[in-house]
């Protein structure tokens, strides 16, 4: 307890600090350099990459190109036109369904000595109002139309399925008798592979023998009748989402359940007493005690649905008629199937961008409730 | 009469208020029975159609209940085909020694980086954490295309004919493991894991003398295998399942892990049964993981990776 331990304090001070430091750098060493060289680099490489034209596999020196892939992949415009006029009587030609005939886009985005404006634009889709019709122009119009269907697939997915994990989470958490069992069995979707669920629902959505219409017809009681559930372009969508929201919502329900076990049994016991119903318990409880996970549930889930990939790969191939065409999906094939990295790139960090965005916005509405 | 009655009705009104206490009770598992339909149907058609002979048996017992039965003319061949007429085995080899190697590595790697971050001070300490944690938000997809690029050009070890220098990770199993074993999200389960531990426990060991490496195993790792379960099995669904990196990666059937090797069965005409029995037979496993490890699973979600 005197000088010589003093001494030995001030001496073993350094070394201790030396020593955790060696031992921190040897044991976070591993993972930083590989999130380095496996998250970050190609993070950044990415960005990098949008600015040029690299290939795959390419024997040619790779350029630096500028924004122009950021031009192709974002370029919009509009093109108004007018019916086309019959020269003998001035009337408005029309084809045989008595509608307008006007002149094709193709006019405009191929002449590029008249058009320049229009050059290397192609069709989206078009407005017809009264006589006149306006053609929507993108540089990219799959990219357009993949962007709109990871909108609705999200738009439909991540409400339908964050409050069908609650439900779940509060069904299996009442504390009934075998509660994990059927937990168990509400997430044995979730770690069944997307490849296999998918080939399988092919076979539940199948037009002619589905058991999904045949099913539809007995309760409906032959009212609906089969539907075409891959085939059809404004049908194949809601094919992917409710098989999505199969496989995907034990995982929502298991973080539920956990954020669940954390609200004090007090609290309720406590609003019990106060004459508090179920709705005010759930209101005024739950959901404030949930709001922590909400917000992870809704980053994590956001981020999986405008991922959406391998079903669309497994059960439309992005058909029909590129009605089921996502980002990445669209990214996949320039890519990998046209070995275009620079394009492939900035469409990814385009996408990237737009989770950015809209996790900001999440954060910022569920931030606002909790002000309220 | 009256004596009766009098008598009778308190009894009447206990056992009615016990009989509607049961049914109360039964009807709250109508919709947790309903959902187990809603949930399991895929996979118990898939199991069942495993065991039946021809596509003719399969597609007409899509027309009604029978699909999701054992009924009519019930056989292995499918599973016995499966290993005959495709290379099964070896695919389900490399898709264990992927799984393992990744599992293994990624809990060694993550939960010591996670400790390092938690209980240890090291210069550049906080910078490391936060930028783990900035990159949560990015989607593994957004860094596919680069990531490829990167993995064909890295240096490699090639052992064929003697040990020579190779370029390209390509078609190895190195490019299905080492990419994918640190992940920011299992750090983070890790770090709130261990953030809750009491640092009592450090004092006390290091006081009689521990090294910081012996306290990581031989106290934090025993005391959290809640989180090293939740870890494991988040492993074992992305690395056992995963699809499009193989497909980008590999080529040689030698190599391939289980997903890939589905595609060999829609080459020619597809026999579903065969098809069925295959998908049966690599869905199993991570059920029986899963059923393993659920409970802890469960338990660690609660205490770490949830607080937002």
């Amino acid at each position: 307890m005197t000088t010589p331990t003093i001494v030995l304090d001030r001496a073993g001070a350094a070394p201790e600090k030396r020593r955790q430091t060696l031992t921190g750098y040897m044991m976070a060493g591993p993972a930083i350099l590989l999130m380095l060289l496996f998250v970050i680099s190609p993070f950044f490489a990415g960005i990098y990459y949008s600015f040029t034209n690299q290939r795959l596999i390419s024997g040619n020196e790779t350029e630096v190109v500028g924004l122009r892939n950021y031009q192709r992949l974002l370029a919009l415009s509009t093109l108004t036109v007018d019916p086309e006029v019959d020269e003998a009587s001035g009337d408005f030609v029309r084809d045989e369904n008595g509608d307008l005939v006007f002149p094709r886009s193709r006019d405009f985005t191929r002449d590029e000595e008249a058009y320049p404006q229009y050059a290397g634009l192609r069709e989206w889709f078009t407005v017809q109002i009264g006589n006149r019709l306006t053609y929507v122009l993108a540089g990219d119009p799959l990219f357009m139309r993949s962007l709109t269907n990871n909108f609705f697939f999200a738009l439909v997915v991540i409400p339908v399925q964050t409050s069908l994990g609650l439900l779940l989470a509060m069904l299996v958490n009442q504390g009934l008798r075998g509660q994990s069992f059927f937990r168990t069995l509400y997430f044995a979707p979730v770690v069944t592979s997307m490849v296999v669920a998918s080939i399988v629902w092919r076979f539940l959505y199948d037009s002619n023998n589905g058991l999904i219409n045949e099913m539809i017809g007995a309760l409906t009681f032959g009212l609906v009748g089969p539907i075409n559930w891959l085939g059809n372009p404004s049908v194949a969508m809601w094919a992917i989402i409710i098989m999505s929201i199969w496989q995907g919502a034990g995982m929502q329900m298991m973080l539920f359940v956990a954020g669940l076990q954390q609200i004090p049994e007090a609290l309720y016991e406590a609003a019990s007493i106060d004459g508090a119903n179920g709705w005010q318990k759930f209101r005024f409880i739950t959901i404030p005690g949930l709001r922590g996970i909400i917000v992870f549930i809704f980053l994590t889930i956001t981020i999986a649905a405008f991922q959406l990939f391998d079903q669309v790969l497994a059960m439309t191939n992005g058909g029909p008629d590129d009605a089921t065409t996502t980002t990445v999906f669209h990214m996949f094939r320039n890519g990998f199937r046209e070995q275009d990295i620079g394009y492939a790139s900035t469409i990814a960090v385009v996408f990237f961008l737009i989770i950015v965005a809209i996790n900001l916005i999440q954060r910022y509405v569920v931030r606002d409730r909790e002000v309220a | 009469m009256t004596t009766i009655t009098e008598s009778a009705t308190p009894f009447s009104a206990r056992q009615s208020r016990s009989t509607g206490k049961t049914i109360k009770l039964w009807l709250r598992y109508v919709p947790l029975v309903l959902l187990v339909f809603f949930f399991t149907f895929p996979l118990i058609f898939m199991i069942v159609s495993s065991f039946k002979g021809t596509n003719q048996q399969i597609f007409s017992d899509l027309r009604s209940l029978r699909a999701f039965l054992p009924v009519g003319d019930l056989t292995t061949a499918n599973y016995d085909r499966v290993f005959t007429d495709s290379n099964f085995p070896r695919y389900m080899l490399n898709s264990i020694v992927i799984t393992a190697g990744t599992i293994g590595l990624s809990l060694l790697v993550n939960s010591m980086a996670a400790y390092a971050l938690s209980r240890l001070r090291w210069p550049g300490q906080k910078l490391v954490l936060s930028i783990i944690i900035a990159t949560l938000i990015i989607p593994g997809m957004a860094t596919v295309m680069p990531m490829l690029l990167l993995v064909s050009r890295l240096p490699g070890l090639s052992f064929d004919e003697g040990l020579a220098l190779t370029q390209g990770w390509l078609d190895t199993y190195t490019v299905q493991i080492i990419p994918f074993i640190v992940s920011a999200y299992s750090i983070f389960l890790f770090y709130q894991f261990f953030q809750d531990i009491p640092r009592d426990f450090d004092e006390a060991a290091l006081v009689d003398g521990a090294s910081r490496f012996q306290i990581y195993f031989r106290i934090i790792v025993p005391i959290s295998l809640p989180v090293f379960a939740s870890v494991a099995i988040l492993t074992f669904i992305s690395s056992w399942n995963s699809f499009l990196w193989p497909i980008m990666t590999v080529q040689s059937d030698e190599l391939r892990p289980v997903m890939v090797g589905l595609q060999f069965f829609f080459q020619r005409d597809t026999n579903w049964g065969e098809v069925m029995a295959y998908t049966t037979m690599i869905t199993i496993p991570v059920l029986i993981f899963f059923f393993i490890f659920q409970s802890a699973f469960v338990k660690s979600m609660a205490s770490s990776g949830v607080k937002g």
